[in-house]
């Protein structure tokens, strides 16, 4: 095929361009985390108390550190999604959830006694943390996979990291609505290797199948 | 060199309001432009490696991710992007690094297509793997260079089925291509 029949093909192909990389971003992630939620709802529930959780600071805590996390990778991933076009501002907003929490530790370990650290740290059931970020994350990362392949990036190791952040942290904010467990010490603990294995997974697929 | 690129945006403006051909326009200027790149790029690489091939390839990714360019924005820098990803994954998928850096256009002499010395290896070879409609469709139009019109009466097709095979049949090329061996 001579090069000028390709370009007349081309430009037959007058398919609508179809809804914007930021309307895809948004419609992905609200269907995925319904999905998630409800997929919580089903296994692990809600916990128990939940409402009177909600005056627990540390309680109240995972929520702006993971969703920060979490709206902060949407950005640079939604950027990343195009040709050559760096995370920009992203990247630093990227600092905030990690900021806050390492915030919350520090006033743990000073209000806390030594003694309760390592208890608070290991917690009543970090290995149902560790499986379940990765589960509620699934559907996300799913996704997200979906709404970068419809687009151009590349980086596409970065863009999955991105997306496996994203998607930690989304699955990190639903698994808080089921944990019992508030200690920063903990959340920076489980729920961040939770979320950095996300974060591994997701540039290893991303190097994959993100590529076009 | 900033007018030209400059002109290119203005093409692809039109383009993305229904303009095609205003398209085909852009995409007949930018082909000498890639094509003196990729020639640079593909040198001592060898008789496998064919620099056409590399062009046709990064003309049907600027097409189908042509909604990743932001009117807001400078088109040349998100062109050589898009060639520099295709050139060096082409070259990849050829078992060559890519040798010469991919220079910025301006440097760069505009090239036209030559007459092939011999049978080129190129996208042809890919169009039996398509589904049967999206085959008859591209070839009918590609090859033949039959309008979407007088495709759609000669299979008996709607000039809308047409169109979206046309576009499935594009998309699947892309997606041979990239798995695609030497």
């Amino acid at each position: 095929m001579k090069t000028d029949q390709l370009i007349r093909t081309l430009a037959a192909d007058q398919a609508p361009r179809g809804p914007s990389p930021g309307q895809r971003l948004a419609v992905g992630l609200l269907i995925a985390t319904a999905v998630s939620l409800l997929l919580l709802l089903a296994t692990l529930g809600p916990r128990p108390g939940l409402l009177e959780a909600m005056r627990e600071p540390r309680f109240l805590l995972k929520f702006p550190v993971t969703l920060g996390l979490a709206a902060a990778a949407a950005g640079a991933a939604l950027r990343l999604s195009r040709p050559a076009v760096a995370a920009g501002p992203w990247a630093l907003g990227l600092l905030a959830g990690p900021a806050l929490l390492a915030a919350g530790v520090a006033v743990e370990l000073l209000v806390m006694p030594r003694a309760a650290w390592m208890p608070r740290l290991v917690g009543h059931n970090p290995l149902l943390c560790l499986a379940s970020i990765p589960l509620l994350a699934a559907p996300v990362l799913l996704a997200l996979f979906a709404v970068l392949r419809s687009g151009a990036p590349t980086r596409p190791a970065l863009a999955g990291a991105l997306a496996g952040l994203l998607a930690g942290g989304v699955g990190a904010a639903l698994y808080a609505l089921h944990c019992v467990d508030d200690s920063p010490l903990f959340v920076a603990t489980w729920y961040t290797a939770a979320v950095a294995a996300l974060t591994v997974v997701g540039a290893a697929l991303g190097a994959r199948l993100l590529r076009w | 060199m900033r007018q030209r690129e400059q002109e290119w945006a203005a093409l692809m403006r039109a383009a993305n309001s229904g303009d095609g051909a205003a398209y085909e326009r852009l995409l007949r200027e930018l082909s000498p432009a890639l094509r003196a790149v990729a020639r640079r790029a593909t040198l001592g690489a060898g008789a496998a490696v064919d620099a056409e091939d590399i062009v046709q390839e990064t003309l049907i990714a600027i097409h189908l991710k042509r909604h990743t360019w932001r009117p807001t924005e400078p088109i040349g820098p998100w062109v050589r992007a898009i060639a520099r990803h295709k050139f060096i994954d082409a070259l990849r998928r050829r078992g060559r690094r890519i040798q010469v850096p991919i220079e910025d256009f301006e440097h760069v002499l505009p090239a036209e297509e030559a007459a092939p010395e011999f049978p080129r290896r190129d996208l042809e070879r890919h169009l039996p793997q398509l589904a049967p409609r999206q085959r008859e469709v591209i070839q009918s139009i590609a090859l033949d260079g039959n309008s979407i019109r007088a495709t759609a009466t000669r299979f008996g097709m709607s000039e809308g089925a047409v169109r979206v095979a046309l576009h499935r049949a594009v998309a699947a090329l892309a997606a041979i291509i990239n798995k695609a061996a030497p």
